[in-house]
């Protein structure tokens, strides 16, 4: 019965904003559904299962065939989706009683049946079942589940289901494949933990805290290495007889999107570094980088505009060698000579930044003015390499952020918990309007950094001043000056004002202030021009 | 030609007028049908009830008729009878007799089981057995064939293993005053939910009135008072207007459901921020749609209000003469939003006394509006694209208006100024 048990679940992720719900869902299904269908379920949700032998073609020719040609197009028209048109519409057949497919019998038969006799196979299951699993079947064989399950949160699922860390799951998730049975053995303690051999998988990386004005004064120089916090992504380089791989921080195999860099990792080693736009030891800003992310294919044309490269921080493992308990400067020496013997191309090494006391330090940190470095980090000269956030080893001291002084021009409700509030706010800076006076332009939208009672001001005040409505979003009075901090600012043909700020937040209502008072636009485009040299630190 | 509903000219009546008249046959006590400010109001004793219960004695008709199923009424040379329609408590099917000739002007119905009212009956033959009328007037909803509503009682299911598996947060499910709320109700106590359900200020009345009418509806709590972790695990039933609004803001880590013939198409519950959606309508899906007509035996058949251009394009595949009447004013009642209709917004709601509870309050204004024509919907949202589909559907209406006037009863096209809000 595991189709209309799988639509189910679908259904129910699908409309769940929340994580914690959905992690609930998840352990709920862990723990009721039978192998194998539990495993092909899982791997369908973080896609890592694709069907190719039916087309959403097939699907459609199916129904067509049932159906009166216009009743289905007025039908696809006010539905819009073709698998959920055809899966409601599917006219139900009297005296069928087949019962429904388990998962198993799906990906069998797609694998095994021919393809001249692949819709009547699958137009039988449809006569099987229910609209919700009839449109769960259609989403599983054509592709798109879409119902916002990461790798990464089913691991964590797994986790909580378990009782074992998130990290071993990690450790073992890319050596096994659907329906992962040796792993929901080892998870359920009826075997050892599956051994991912020579198969390039994912380490949890090390991560860093946020380094506070209180923890500074207690840092000794002697007993901490400093280096560039770069703003690109942070990646993990796998390589040896087994293959390669680009890992994402968080453990998705991003391999497809790079394959310069997985060109040139000639080597057996694990590494971890950032992932940036380069030109000839120039970092671009994270903007240039985002062209090349989320990609399916690969142009020549991208490969060229946006070419990248690896700034390695650190050596997991050298060959069959894990380096990860020896002390960080044990493992600096390490990458310092494996970089030169081995010297990979579109790779170099994050360098090191010497300084001799806290204060200065925190003068090059304030010096650095480029787009691509988003501050200091910080590592403890004798720190293991620990999966996760282990407090005290590492810390990552940002760059105080720019801050403007905007005003509100729209707002939008939030999802889940905010779903009654206005929360996403979309603020502009004043600019000539071309006939003598100013005029508003929109630079940016932030939805964080208030606290929860300042979310309900503002809720209020939006309610109490709004001007118009499209859909979802209010306009307001053009009356609330923000002060928004951002990360970076640069220079973006997309946007109206042309201008992109990087992680923009609110930081403060300023009621105190008019809104003619608020920033002008030329005042962000000073950012960006003294952002706008490339970096060149390090 | 008068945009006054389905006007029955022999007899002098109108069925669910839009604006007041001398004489109204009202078939159910849904907004959209029910009006105040009629002369004479002629219905079942139940939809009576729900009529003073929410316009007052006053607003429900200077004189109010009862008539009970089977009674037969004659009025300017036209038989008058009512049967049951199973839309909701009271609601009924006007049959009318005039020179040989027999029109059934359904209201609104569905086919589906409802504990809470009589089932839809087909209008006995005039010679015996079942069927037989010349005219059918039907509604058309949820004349898509996507829309096929499962049986209410998983859809109940869904809701009570969605408690199981989060025991801790409030479950509030949007659903409308009258009938969808006391429907749900009894649904889940068959389904063995004993527990107190608690409801929205603006559901109490009517659920009140529904138990005076015989409709058993169990203990009963409002959710305005509860303290917040006394709902954690419970049912809590509110307007479709409130779920989403700062009202809900009491409630623990809420569930939001909906229920809903809308709920069916993903999109529409995505767009509403709708984490349980529930497929439960009081209208008769695309199959009871098709079913119903060919019971009734009808020739020719007129449809008020929805996806006319669906049906009467499958009833033409069948040799049945159907005609859109695009009636105004219709399908607006609380039970199920039009397509593209802006019910997320709280300001109507929340300003005509939703939070306060005063459902009174809230309808007078609501109906008053429509009655005067201007369409408070289209007021408030007036977008360009609304704009649009208006005149759209105004030049369909114009170009039907002529044929529309045969046999015993008259529907009439639409009034340009309420377009709006029938879309």
């Amino acid at each position: 019965m595991s189709v209309p048990d799988f639509a189910a679940l679908l259904e129910r992720l699908v409309f769940t904003p929340g994580r914690l719900a959905k992690l609930a869902l998840l352990r709920d299904w862990f723990a009721h559904q039978p192998d194998p269908d539990r495993g092909i379920g899982l791997a369908a949700l973080t896609e890592e299962l694709v069907f190719t032998a039916a087309k959403p073609g097939l699907i459609r020719d199916l129904a067509m065939a049932r159906t009166d040609p216009v009743l289905f197009a007025l039908s696809h028209d006010y539905v819009g989706d073709l698998a959920e048109t055809v899966a409601l519409i599917w006219p139900v057949r009297a005296g069928v009683n087949a019962p429904p497919p388990s998962l198993a019998e799906v990906v069998e038969a797609l694998e095994l049946t021919p393809k001249a006799e692949l819709p009547g196979l699958i137009a039988g299951w449809l006569d099987a079942l229910d609209a919700s699993g009839r449109l769960a079947l259609i989403k599983l064989i054509t592709g798109g589940l879409r119902v916002g399950v990461s790798g990464r949160l089913a691991r964590i699922a797994l986790a909580d289901w378990s009782g074992q860390p998130v990290e071993a799951i990690e450790e073992v998730w890319h050596g096994v494949a659907p329906p992962y049975l040796p792993l929901f053995a080892w998870l359920e303690g009826r075997a050892a933990r599956p051994d991912p051999r020579d198969v390039p998988v994912f380490r949890p990386l090390m991560l860093a805290h946020p380094l506070e004005e209180a923890d500074v004064a207690a840092l000794d120089p002697a007993a901490w290495r400093a280096e560039w916090k770069w703003d690109g992504i942070r990646v993990q380089l796998v390589a040896g007889p087994g293959g390669r791989r680009i890992w994402s921080r968080g453990g998705e195999d991003i391999s497809g999107a790079f394959p310069e860099i997985l060109a040139a990792m000639d080597f057996h080693a694990v590494l971890d570094g950032e992932l940036l736009v380069m030109r000839d030891g120039f970092i671009a800003p994270f903007a240039e980088l985002q062209q090349r992310l989320n990609r399916k294919a690969v142009t020549a044309r991208m490969l060229q505009d946006h070419p990248v490269g690896v700034r390695l921080y650190d050596l997991l493992l050298e060959g069959e060698e894990d380096l990860r308990p020896l002390p960080f400067d044990a493992r600096r020496a390490r990458l310092e000579a494996w970089v030169a013997r081995v010297a990979p191309a579109r790779m170099d090494l994050s360098a090191q930044i010497a300084f001799a006391s806290v204060a200065q330090l925190g003068e090059i940190r304030d010096g650095a003015r480029a787009a691509s470095i988003e501050g200091l980090m910080l590592k403890r000269a004798d720190s293991p390499y620990v999966a996760g956030r282990v407090k005290g080893l590492w810390w990552k001291w940002k760059r105080d952020p720019l801050s403007i002084d905007a005003v509100l021009m729209y707002a939008q409700r939030g999802h889940g918990k905010r779903s009654s509030f206005y929360s996403d706010y979309t603020f502009g800076l004043w600019r000539p309007d071309g006939a003598g006076g100013e005029e508003l332009v929109p630079v940016g939208k932030a939805y964080s950094g208030y606290t929860d009672e300042e979310l309900g001001w503002l809720d209020r005040w939006i309610r109490n001043h709004t001007t118009g409505r499209f859909g979802p979003v209010r306009e307001v009075e053009k009356a609330l000056v923000l002060e928004v901090i951002f990360d970076a600012a640069q220079r973006s043909s997309r946007h109206k004002s042309g201008v992109a700020l990087r992680f923009p937040r609110i930081a403060r209502i300023r009621t105190d202030k008019p809104a003619a008072e608020a920033d002008r636009l030329e005042t962000l485009m000073a950012h960006v021009a003294a952002a706008g040299a490339l970096a060149e630190e390090g | 030609m008068t945009p006054l509903g389905l006007h029955c000219e022999p007899g002098g009546f109108t069925i669910d007028p839009v604006r007041p008249v001398d004489r109204a046959v009202i078939t159910h006590g849904h907004a959209d049908h029910a009006r105040p400010g009629h002369g004479a109001v002629l219905a079942t004793p139940e939809t009576l009830a729900i009529m003073r219960a929410r316009m007052g004695e006053a607003g429900a008709g200077a004189v109010q008729q009862p008539i009970l199923p089977g009674e037969v009424l004659r009025q300017g040379g036209v038989e008058i009878r009512l049967l049951p329609a199973g839309h909701v408590l009271g609601s009924a099917q006007v049959v009318l007799d005039w020179q040989g000739s027999r029109v059934v002007v359904s209201g609104d119905y569905k086919r589906q089981r409802d504990p809470t009212c009589a089932p839809f009956e087909v209008v006995p033959g005039r010679g015996g057995g079942l069927g037989g009328c010349d005219v059918f007037v039907t509604e058309a909803t949820f004349a898509l064939p996507v829309f096929r509503h499962p049986p209410p009682e998983a859809e109940v299911a869904k809701l009570l293993k969605s408690l199981a598996l989060f025991p801790e947060r409030t479950h509030v499910v949007g659903c409308y005053a009258l009938g969808k709320c006391q429907r749900l109700i009894r649904l889940l106590r068959e389904a063995g939910w004993e527990a107190p359900i608690h409801l929205h200020g603006a559901l109490a009345p009517l659920c009140r009135l529904y138990e005076a009418l015989g409709v058993p509806l169990g203990p009963l709590a409002p959710a305005t008072v509860a303290a917040k972790a006394a709902l954690r695990g419970a049912i809590v039933l509110a307007p479709p207007s409130a779920i989403q609004d700062r009202w809900a803001r009491r409630l623990a880590e809420p569930v939001v459901g909906l229920a809903s013939g809308w709920m069916r198409v993903r999109q529409r519950a995505r767009t509403r921020g709708v984490e349980l959606p529930l497929v439960i309508s009081d209208h008769a899906d695309w199959d009871d749609l098709n079913r119903t007509i060919d019971e009734v035996g009808a020739p020719e058949v007129w449809v008020t209000h929805g996806r006319d251009d669906a049906l009467v394009h499958a009833l033409a595949l069948r040799g049945i003469r159907g005609r859109a009447l695009h009636l105004i004013g219709l399908g607006e009642e609380e039970d199920d939003p039009p397509p593209g209709a802006d019910q997320g917004d709280d300001a109507a709601a929340t300003a005509a006394g939703h939070e306060a509870g005063d459902d009174v309050a809230n309808r007078g204004e609501a109906t008053t509006a429509a009655a005067h024509g201007v369409g408070g919907a289209a007021v408030r949202r007036g977008g360009t694209e609304h704009a649009a589909v208006r005149r759209g559907e105004n030049e369909h209406a114009a170009a039907n208006r002529g044929e529309a006037a045969t046999a015993a009863v008259r529907g009439v096209g639409g009034a340009a100024a309420n377009r709006g809000e029938n879309i």
